[in-house]
């Protein structure tokens, strides 16, 4: 047990350093020179004031330094929980403008993942074997995995915001309020909230449904099922097992689309224009804002491996085969 | 009498039409009688055996009736067959090497089963049988992965005869076992009939020698009819139907070297099911086949238990 957590760690840290280092390189490397921006932005005309201001803010960014050394400064920074300074918003810390937006994405992705998840397992096994619901419902499943996150979400930008005028289409809460902690502005924080959570919900809902319903159809005809049958076990206690087989790969399937999960939900807040997140990296590409964007991919990274860890645990939790096979290897 | 089968006939839907898997079957077996049942891969052994307790969704009972114990079997109904099933008719299944539940402890696996039957687990009476098979008490406290496959094989065999059903029917049981072990097995059938704990069995087998060993009468299908049925040393020693001749000529013998005389099979294959051919089905095998076989052969009784489909018998 020791042994494969121990690995497991092991190839989550290369993985981070990895992730990190790439992390790091994609601004550096891209098109652009953001003191160049930040000095078209500042409007000065004297040649001399503008050599100035260059030396001060490639100094100030560390632009001035060779690259190997740029790459050890951001480590050692980023242990100490310094990402540096945003552009885009200069001179506010990247970290205090990626906190303001962390709570934004994370009340959208958490529930709709876990929702989801949980939904659309129970839905599809559910309708697994009932010819009705297989035949009405399942087609609408896989129209629903099939929609990109955006065309959904502008779908129902258009139908429920514009439309029918129910929900509000843009932004985290009204323009004309201030956050305060009053149930009017919870409220309006819920308005707001609910349009991209449907629709990061409903995709991802068709995608587990539509998963747990052939999962459900396998673990059905599998051996363990017909002997069952064929002692005369009640279909409640035949199913049940099956259930329980059949999240495993779900499991497994819920790691692996994490990462689309995540990506999904910066699109939708994008067509939202939704304070998280992705609206950020939006905002950092704009402006060249490395040190943001840099800052949005990090925490993004280590969202989804810390999510990942948290599944392989899971997984070891609810699968006995996997933790007998560890007993079997210590012995 | 135990079970009496008569004129059974299942058929298999399939898109190109009904194959006649089992297609007019009479016999019975008397109490504390093992019935071996043999012939070749794809004769009907396998569909006589599931049809008895649980037809799968391809299967339609077209005819015949079978009774149990004086009571009517409703093979046709899944749902009337239920309360049956594990109480009075059980199955030791082809696959005991994956017929339990993966994730569950095979205790609790056991003890839930149990209770969806409405019976409380005897965890004594279990132990006793564990002991029997000799299969330590520890297994149910273990998951199906950790046991070997003869483990699993036995573990199996005593969870199908635990509410001690009138009928046993016994799959290829021993098809995926080394011979030691398959002999083993075969000996803990007999133990379980002679304790009670099954009336009676029906063995379904390819292999005529383990049969003979276990078995009291055989009964040879061929191409989803009965070719014969006897006592297992009748049926060894004096067979009558040429198809049961080649089928015990073809087994190998001590003594014989094979690299001079080789070990001779029945030529040919077994007619498609889909559309039979009218007359005795064996006739394009068979060596004494003669213009009468375009007829079919009905099942004499030549002598009394010896039951033959053949116009030379």
């Amino acid at each position: 047990m020791r042994r494969y957590f121990g690995r497991k760690l092991l190839v989550y840290g290369l993985t981070f350093l990895v992730a990190v280092t790439i992390n790091w390189m994609i601004p550096r490397f891209m098109p652009g020179d953001p003191v160049q921006s930040m000095l078209a932005r500042a409007n000065v005309s004297q040649p001399a004031a503008v050599e100035a201001m260059r030396a001060h803010y490639t100094n100030l960014f560390g632009l001035d330094l060779p690259l190997w050394k740029q790459y050890g400064n951001f480590w050692a920074a980023l242990f100490q929980g310094d990402l540096g300074t945003s552009i885009w918003l200069f001179p506010t810390p990247v970290t205090d403008v990626i906190m303001r937006a962390v709570p934004y994405t994370l009340a959208l992705l958490i529930p709709a993942i876990l929702l989801s998840w949980w939904a659309g397992n129970r839905f599809g096994a559910f309708a697994a074997r009932r010819k009705w619901l297989d035949n009405t419902v399942l087609p609408i499943g896989y129209v629903l995995t099939a929609t990109p996150y955006m065309w959904l979400a502008i779908l129902l930008a258009w139908g429920l915001g514009i439309v029918a005028g129910v929900f509000p289409v843009s932004g985290g809460y009204s323009f004309a309020m201030r956050p305060n902690l009053s149930w009017e502005f919870v409220g309006d924080l819920a308005l707001h909230w609910f349009l991209p959570f449907v629709s990061l919900f409903l995709v991802a809902f068709g995608g587990w449904a539509i998963g747990m319903r052939n999962m459900i159809i396998y673990e059905l005809e599998a051996d363990y099922s017909t002997y069952l049958s064929s002692l005369g076990a009640p279909q409640r206690l035949i199913r049940r097992y099956a259930f329980r087989n059949a999240v495993l790969p779900q499991i497994t399937g819920l790691a692996l689309q994490l990462g689309v999960l995540v990506a999904g939900a910066l699109v939708t807040e994008i067509v939202f224009s939704y304070p998280g997140l992705g609206h950020l990296i939006l905002q950092a590409i704009q402006n060249q804002d490395f040190f943001l964007l840099q800052g949005a991919f990090l925490f993004i990274v280590v969202g989804v491996l810390a999510a990942n860890f948290i599944i392989d645990v899971v997984y070891v939790l609810v699968d006995p085969r996997t933790r007998t096979g560890m007993g079997g290897e210590a012995a | 009498m135990t079970l009496r089968v008569d004129d059974l006939r299942v058929h298999y839907r399939t898109l190109r039409g009904e194959v006649k898997a089992i297609d007019g079957v009479t016999f019975d077996v008397g109490d504390g009688e093992i019935l071996g049942l043999a012939g070749e891969s794809g004769c009907g052994k396998t569909t006589l055996g599931k049809s008895l307790i649980r037809m799968d969704g391809r299967m339609r009972l077209a005819g015949g009736a079978a009774e149990l114990d004086g009571e009517e079997l409703p093979i046709g109904d899944d749902h009337r067959m239920n309360p049956f099933r594990f109480t009075k008719v059980s199955i030791i299944p082809q696959y005991s090497m994956s017929a339990m539940n993966p994730t569950r402890r095979i205790g609790r696996m056991v003890a839930e089963l149990l209770r969806s039957r409405g019976r409380q687990l005897d965890t004594d009476e279990l132990g006793r049988r564990l002991d029997l098979v000799e299969l330590p008490r520890e297994v149910l406290q273990r998951y199906p992965i950790e046991l070997s496959g003869g483990m699993k094989q036995r573990m199996v065999m005593v969870i199908s005869t635990l509410l001690d059903p009138s009928l046993l029917i016994a799959d290829e049981i021993t098809s995926a076992l080394d011979v030691s072990t398959q002999k083993a097995v075969a000996r803990t059938l007999v133990e379980f009939r002679d304790r009670g704990f099954v009336r009676s069995m029906i063995f379904i087998t390819h292999d005529i020698s383990l049969t003979y060993q276990i078995a009291d009468t055989i009964m040879v299908m061929y191409a989803g009819k009965l070719a014969e049925k006897a006592p297992a040393g009748v049926i060894v020693g004096e067979p009558r139907h040429p198809y049961t001749r080649l089928l015990i000529s073809s087994l190998p013998e001590v003594g014989v070297r094979y690299t001079d005389r080789r070990l001779a099979g029945i030529p040919g294959e077994p007619p498609s099911l889909l559309d039979p051919p009218a007359g005795c089905r064996f006739r394009d095998r068979c060596p004494l086949a003669f213009d009468k076989c375009a007829e079919e052969p009905p099942v004499v009784e030549v002598e009394p238990g010896h039951h033959v489909a053949c116009w030379k018998a």
